[in-house]
């Protein structure tokens, strides 16, 4: 594939010639992925290992009278049988910052029911038995006496007085004084900045839709799935896939009242998470299954349970109005997000709120929005989360707004780009360039202004999200040969083994071929936390980087020592160390040093520990080509390309992966994800047959422009890069249907029974 | 826990034997890749299976009296391959290729696509507008049937307890013959058809259609002959006039179900597009024929 590469300014970093960083070299993980060494969650067993199998609900919503289990636990097999009454009950409040917070009291009622059955799929009893056959058996002799209750899925149906409550006390947080009502949204929580009715007031033009998406999975590969091993003195450890094992271990030793330190988490391979494997649903179940039955046990879901009990992002019901002078400049926009949560409190909305109008410098502006509970499971994180879903109702709108001021999509964006100094709806001023610089890389490229043929159309949108920085630990040792091992605690679900080894390897001055990269456990390095936000290559990255030097600063002594000098006559240089005034020794490589070590002080390691701040935001902008077939509502998307701004690149080839990825998971949500429910709340589609990612033959090869504007604040300029890309490729997919038929699509997803039902409408309202 | 037995006979009347000899309890395993589903999901739990891979007439292509018969438990690889079959037949063919990938064709038959039942299977409206007929054996002897007549509705034949397809006899073609299998999906792969559409014609000298007939799948219980969609072709020139009252009469008799896959609308007027298209693609194949 024929990359662009984009470097909008010049490099303030010294302009040294960086070796590795920004090639592409052979991934360390490839080999045993493809050949099948590489162990992931279900791939782990133990001697005598019991198998775990769960019992779900078969409603959406029920209250649990009673549950008895004895026959089950009567079964020749059987060794455990646990529900709720294992559990201990959690404190109701929610901990930690607002945009991430978690409550116990729900998380460990997501994880094992307790008074009621809140969706299809919830756990709600386990067992382990020396076969999954028995196990399974087991299940089905499990008496659940339930009371069934309505329950409620649409999220506009969930707000309404009168509907079904999920829980009969639960009072909206973010207004006050308080509602007096018990309802199912749990929050509301608005932004603001400036006067919105003199904005709008001011306004040549106003644009004012309704939008709704329905929810979608994060679709990974690989159903979860782990291993435990307790015993009943309180310690343990799990192998598990996830996408932070130090979670993980803080979460199952919090619902199981255990201390953090007396559970150690094995990170296993991961078979992709993209959000959704930052939570826990079947580890605690496991190490209390093991627990109790004193053996190890051993849970897997089938494609079914993940599809059924795990955490899709939301769907959303939005209206968004954008007032623009006759000159393009934007003077006002207000937005009203309403997302589901599932089950319980925690959709993305905030961040929707947040993100959806962050591209554009807007003086007006009001974002709204209202987390709530529905009998779907409880949302986890998905790939910049609830941004996709405000760009696709903002930049939709923004698109009809070029056209009714006549301006092209793409310049009405430049004009109205974030800069550095822009204020964000939230408060603080943007930090970081880098939006206008993917738009002028779009506007720049050929695809812009290739010809379209009959039904078909183009699109553009444009996107942002945060990136994170946050606690990232890792540990550099130079091994006897010279080679080197960096361990961190960073899950590498995007390549980020790759990514520290060349960052290590740039840092050190040797190749990159002699550092291997690797995942400590959870007692082998520090606390680092999840594989999310696009934090890994920005934080742990600077922890490798830090530890590198550290390294290199121990590596000068060692040398000063051989060469009985100063340590401040020797400097780091290309691998080796170098004597000040020069030509009396000759440099000493790392290793010649490492030979000598036992000499001169022992093994040579380092250990850094970093809470980074100062990550720098993603923005994409990116185009799409649609042919409808008019006669079918079927959508081909002809071409695809994504700029994305991702500060710099350190593994090449895996930041062009994770663009192309993130546009394609975009199209799937874009044209056919969504979840199918009967009228009692079951799931049609619990299967990638009827849930419908898309397959390689839907898809054109995805073009990635790389722009690189370096973030000053990581040693090699990165940002994160792993989510922008999916934020704005829903409306740019829609712009381009309307373009080519004339009709604004304002439901997801634009199957073709709904774009076909669109095409028997009048065009163009 | 229950047991399943599994046998490889290697002759018909061996497989005759053993399924009747199990009292309805077993279940015959071509490629297995409706089958094993269906097990692993437990909606079907046979006592024994009965692996008919291994019979020899039902594995085998051949040509027959100016036509095909090909063994019902032929792998969909086989039959794609077979460059004869593929010239003959090219609407059966491309049928064919929809199942599945690759991988799942080098397992699945079509004598599977057709026991199974689903009125979306992707080779049946095309072997009913080929006017294909199945060799059955079982405990009452041989016979033979039209391939409409075996589909009674989703997940049912009308094949009597312990029958067997053996093989699927194509008629010989007359000169100027073209055939076409088109179905829409929302996926281009791996997906299974809204509606499904085959269309089967013959035209004489003068490109007057003397002959076709029309099948649809997934927009009924089963999958439909349309005799008045091909009506509307016979003694036309297969011009616009005639594919507009085909398309027509394809969505008059569709009666399909609304569910996860598609809405009624849509598949009623989808079917009689893929009609037109199917129609338009067999008859140029017709007139390549000439
Ligand atoms: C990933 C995947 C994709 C698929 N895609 C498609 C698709 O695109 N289109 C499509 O139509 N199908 C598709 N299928 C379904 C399936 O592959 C086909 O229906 C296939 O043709 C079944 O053939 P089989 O030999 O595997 O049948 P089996 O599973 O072996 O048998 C199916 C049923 O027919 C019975 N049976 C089989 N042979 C005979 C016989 N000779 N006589 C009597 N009874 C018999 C069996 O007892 C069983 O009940 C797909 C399946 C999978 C797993």
């Amino acid at each position: 594939m024929d990359t662009k590469v984009i470097k909008p300014e010049a490099e303030g970093r010294g302009d040294r010639t960086l070796k590795i960083v920004g090639t592409s070299p052979v991934r360390p993980d490839g080999v045993p992925k493809v050949t099948g060494l590489a162990r992931y969650g279900a791939d782990y067993a133990l001697p005598g290992m019991l198998w775990g199998a769960i019992l779900r609900s078969p409603h959406a919503h029920a209250r649990i009278r009673s549950i008895d289990s004895s026959k089950a636990s009567a079964l020749p097999g059987v060794k455990a049988v646990i529900t709720s009454a294992d559990f201990p009950e959690q404190k109701y409040e929610f901990v930690g910052p607002e945009r991430v917070a978690i409550n116990f009291w729900h998380m460990t009622r997501n994880v094992m029911a307790r008074e009621k059955v809140l969706y299809e799929g919830h756990a709600l009893a386990a067992v382990a038995a020396t076969s999954k056959i028995i196990a399974e058996a087991a299940l089905r002799l499990i008496e659940v006496d339930y009371e069934v209750l309505p329950h409620v899925i649409d999220v506009d149906e969930a707000m309404q007085p009168g509907a079904p409550l999920l829980f009969e006390d639960m009072i909206t947080r973010g207004i006050d004084p308080p509602p007096n009502e018990a309802s199912n949204i749990a929050k509301r929580i608005e932004f603001s900045i400036g006067d919105l009715d003199a904005g709008f007031a001011a306004a040549d033009e106003i644009v004012e839709m309704n939008f709704k998406t329905a929810p979608v999975h994060q679709g990974y590969i690989e159903p979860h799935a782990c291993l435990a091993r307790f015993d009943n003195k309180g310690q343990g450890e799990i192998w598990a896939a996830s996408q932070g094992h130090f979670v993980v271990r803080a979460f199952t030793a919090r619902l199981l009242d255990m201390n953090i330190g007396d559970v150690l988490v094995h990170p296993a391979e991961i078979g992709g998470g993209f959000g959704g494997k930052t939570v826990i649903y079947v580890e605690p179940l496991a190490a209390a299954l093991s627990r109790k039955s004193g053996h190890p046990v051993k849970i897997m879901m089938s494609r079914e349970d993940v599809f059924k009990a795990t955490g899709p992002t939301s769907g959303a019901s939005m209206t968004v109005r954008i007032g623009v002078k006759r000159d393009g400049k934007l003077v006002a926009a207000d937005g009203v997000f309403k997302f589901q949560a599932g089950a319980f409190p925690g959709s993305p909305v905030m961040n929707a709120t947040m993100c959806g109008f962050a591209p554009y410098n807007i003086p007006n502006v009001r974002s709204v929005g209202y987390d709530v509970v529905c009998n779907r499971p409880k949302s986890a994180a998905y790939r910049a989360p609830g941004s996709p879903i405000s760009a696709y109702a903002v930049e939709s709108v923004m698109d009809a707004v070029a056209a009714k001021i006549g301006m092209d999509p793409l310049q009405f964006r430049l004009v109205n780009a974030c800069r550095t100094g822009t204020p964000t709806v939230w408060g603080p001023k943007h930090a970081h360039d880098g939006c206008a610089e993917t738009l002028k890389a779009l506007l720049a490229h050929p695809a812009y202004a290739a010809p379209l043929g009959r039904n078909q159309g183009r699109g553009v949108a444009s996107g942002f999200w945060f990136n994170n920085g946050g606690e990232s630990s890792a540990t550099v040792h130079v091994n006897e040969d010279g080679t080197v091992v960096v361990a961190t605690g960073s899950m590498d679900i995007g390549g980020s083994r790759a990514s520290m080894a060349i960052m290590a390897a740039e840092t050190l001055g040797i190749e990159y071929e002699d550092v291997r990269a690797i995942v400590a456990d959870t007692a082998s390095i520090g606390y680092t936390h999840v594989t999310g936000g696009s934090r890994v290559t920005y934080a742990t990255g600077i922890a490798v980087v830090e530890a590198c030097r550290k390294v290199i600063t121990e590596l000068c002594a060692r040398a000063a020592m051989i060469w009985s000098v100063e340590k401040d006559q020797v400097s780091w240089e290309d691998g080796s160390a170098r004597r000040a005034g020069a030509g009396k020794h000759e440099p000493l490589s790392l290793k010649a040093i490492a030979a000598k070590r036992a000499l001169t002080g022992g093994p040579i390691g380092a250990e850094a520990s970093v809470n980074a701040g100062g990550a720098a935001p993603g923005f994409a902008s990116e185009l799409c080509d649609v042919e409808v077939d008019t006669e079918t509502g079927s959508v081909k998307i002809l071409r695809f390309v994504v700029a994305q701004d991702v500060g710099r690149a350190i593994h090449r080839s895996y930041v062009e992966g994770q663009m192309e990825g993130g546009a394609v998971q975009g199209i799937g949500w874009a044209l056919n994800e969504a979840y199918v429910y009967d009228d009692a709340g079951h799931l049609l589609n619990a299967g990638f047959l009827d849930y419908r990612i898309p397959v390689a033959s839907d898809l054109p090869m995805i073009e990635t422009v790389l722009v690189e504007v370096p973030n000053p604040n990581h040693p090699f300029g990165a940002k994160g890069a792993g989510e922008v890309n999916i934020v704005p490729v829903m409306a740019a997919v829609a712009n381009a249907i309307n373009n080519a038929i004339g009709r604004r699509m304002t439901e997801l997803p634009m199957s073709p029974p709904k774009v076909l039902a669109a095409i028997h409408t009048a065009p163009g309202k | 826990m229950s047991e399943i037995l599994y046998e490889a006979p290697k002759t018909l009347e061996a497989a005759v034997a053993l399924l009747a000899g199990a009292g309805g309890q077993a279940r015959v395993l071509a490629g297995g890749t409706d089958l094993l589903i269906q097990m692993r999901a437990g909606r079907v739990v046979p006592g024994l299976l009965v692996d008919i891979k291994g019979i020899v007439e039902m594995t085998t292509i051949v040509a027959e009296n100016g036509g095909f018969r090909f063994g019902a438990a032929a792998s969909c690889m086989e039959l794609v391959e077979h460059q004869a079959f593929a010239r003959e037949w090219p609407g059966v063919t491309d049928a064919v290729k929809l199942i599945g990938s690759v991988q799942v064709k080098g397992r699945a038959t079509v004598g599977g696509n057709l026991c199974n039942a689903s009125p979306a299977a992707d080779s049946v409206p095309a072997l009913i507008a080929a006017g294909a007929v199945a060799r059955i054996v079982g405990p009452g002897g041989t016979r033979e049937a039209r391939v409409e007549d075996i589909p009674a509705g989703p997940g049912r034949t009308t094949l009597a307890d312990g029958e067997i397809v053996v093989s699927l006899f194509l008629p010989p073609r007359p000169a100027r013959s073209g055939d076409a299998y088109l179905r829409f999906t929302p996926r281009t792969e791996m997906d299974i058809a809204v509606v499904g559409a085959g269309v089967n014609l013959t035209l004489d000298e003068t490109g007057v259609c003397t002959h076709a007939r029309v099948s649809l799948g997934a927009v009924a219980e089963r999958a439909l002959l349309v005799p008045e969609a091909a009506a509307a072709l016979i003694g036309s020139k297969v011009d616009e006039g005639a594919l507009g009252r085909l398309a027509a009469a394809a969505s008059a008799a569709c009666r399909p179900i609304a569910d996860k896959r598609g809405t009624r609308e849509f598949r009623v007027e989808v079917a009689g597009v893929l009609a037109r298209r199917a129609a338009g693609i067999a008859l140029d194949r017709a007139r390549r024929k000439g």
